[in-house]
């Protein structure tokens, strides 16, 4: 038995949910676990003004710097970009607005978003440009800052394999952000490379519930690499 | 003669210890795991979701899915575990991370630390640094001791935005070895460069600072 959760197409699988304006979370670490199916078709939807939550923006030409090209984002949050050169363009230009997040600050928010907690305090930048505004308590005589919990409208992440009802697993460090920024999605649509029968996968090493996950596709994934490094096989 | 590159990975690398966790810093610090003493474990975490890094991979073994912070391939090891982002940094923020090793652009004499932004250059973030100097146990800072005007780069106060404040234990630059004071109140000179003078560290110094070696 099927959930109704499986979609035949990453256009599919985004109808009925996109709208100009829209705050996107978008799962992967530099391009190492992205939903290159779901960014392809948010591309292709033609959706504007986006927000887009994500670690990273992408390369020129793939993963979010596809949707930097097409100026369909408005505002990035993340911890590091600066591997793009039309990000770069569009932020010295003021045509793109940037917050940055320390990533364990940009991850903890999204983790409490999804587990309904609306602010947490941390250590992370007490003293530093991102404190600036930010309430400071103190704890056992240590200064920690306000954060507040990130949620989003829609969230699009990559898994390796899902079932049929959405319990999901990663791959190595393709997990990344993944599974949180499932949990702090109004709406999660998942990509994975392969849908399994219910009853596949043993259900304790599930890192990702069903629960979390509302649509479900397959894709095909170029994987692309940002930084090949190899050692040489020693010749005998 | 002041350190070079792999001098100063060689040094930091006597920061280690047995059984520890620890997180690099891209750059000179990642050559720290080239000079792990013989015989000691040392687990290596890279804050994109994994501890117990292995090498880089032959040709054939590379996999997209398998990366570093540095978004460089690499392998895994027979311990390697890997987990998401946010169990990445509750291990970091939470002080379950012995060390880490980080490069910087600036550091002051109460452990204040500045490498992440230069006002009017494009700003490419902090990444995990941020989280790394208030979360870590131990925080060892590898640096060129003055820029290429020759000036001090080992300060009273960063002139640069800072990334943490406080925060710094050790100081390894290419001229010699400073322990930052619990306190706050300045530094402590514990080592030398080789044919570096007390002299040359008094001229290329502007931080608060003591001998102690």
């Amino acid at each position: 038995m099927t959930s109704g959760k499986i979609y035949s197409s990453a256009t599919e699988a985004l109808s009925g949910l996109l709208r100009d304006g829209l705050t996107i979370m978008a799962g992967g670490f530099g391009l190492c676990g992205i939903p290159e199916n779901l960014i392809a078709a948010l591309r292709d939807s033609g959706v504007t003004g986006l927000t887009v939550i994500s670690n990273n923006a992408g390369v020129d030409g793939f993963g979010l710097g596809q949707l930097l090209n097409t100026r369909q984002i408005k505002k990035m949050i993340s911890s590091c970009v600066g591997e793009n050169k039309e990000f770069e363009r569009q932020y010295l230009a003021g045509e793109l607005e940037l917050e940055f997040n320390p990533q364990g600050t940009l991850a903890e928010r999204i983790r409490a978003g999804g587990a309904g907690i609306p602010g947490f305090y941390t250590a992370t930048g007490y003293g530093t440009l991102v404190a600036e505004g930010k309430d400071v308590k103190e704890f056992d005589g240590k200064k920690y800052i306000l954060e507040t919990g990130l949620v989003a409208d829609l969230s699009i992440i990559k898994a390796w394999k899902a079932d049929e009802r959405g319990n999901l697993i990663f791959r190595k460090t393709a997990r990344n952000f993944n599974p949180v920024m499932a949990t702090a999605g109004k709406v999660t649509v998942v990509e994975v490379e392969e849908i399994v029968p219910v009853g596949s996968f043993d259900p304790d090493q599930i890192h990702t519930p069903g629960v979390y996950v509302d649509r479900i596709i397959t894709g095909t994934f170029e994987k692309r690499i940002e930084q090949r490094t190899v050692r040489q096989k020693e010749t005998a | 003669m002041a350190w070079t590159r792999d001098d100063l990975a060689k040094r930091a690398a006597k920061e280690l210890q047995d059984g520890f966790y620890v997180n690099l810093g891209i750059g000179i610090p990642t050559l720290v795991a080239n000079y792990i003493p013989d015989g000691m474990a040392v687990t290596f975490q890279s804050e994109n979701g994994m501890l117990g890094m292995g090498p880089f991979p032959y040709d054939d073994e590379v996999d997209a899915d398998l990366i570093n912070a540095g978004k460089q391939t690499i392998t895994e090891l027979p311990e390697t575990s890997y987990f998401s982002s946010s169990d990445s940094f509750a291990m970091i923020r939470g002080g379950h991370i012995n060390l880490t090793i980080l490069g910087a652009m600036e550091v002051a004499d109460n452990g204040d630390i500045a490498n992440w932004m230069i006002p009017g250059k494009l700003v490419k973030g902090m990444g995990g640094a941020m989280d790394l100097v208030a979360g870590v146990r131990r925080v060892v800072v590898v640096m060129e001791h003055t820029s290429k005007h020759g000036e001090s780069k080992v300060l009273k106060q960063c002139e640069l935005p800072l990334t943490g404040t406080g925060v710094v234990n050790l100081i390894i630059t290419t001229l010699g070895v400073f322990e930052v004071k619990p306190d706050g109140s300045g530094l402590k000179l514990i080592e030398l460069a080789p044919d570096v003078t007390l002299e040359d560290i008094a001229a290329k110094t502007e931080a608060r600072y003591e001998v102690a070696i």
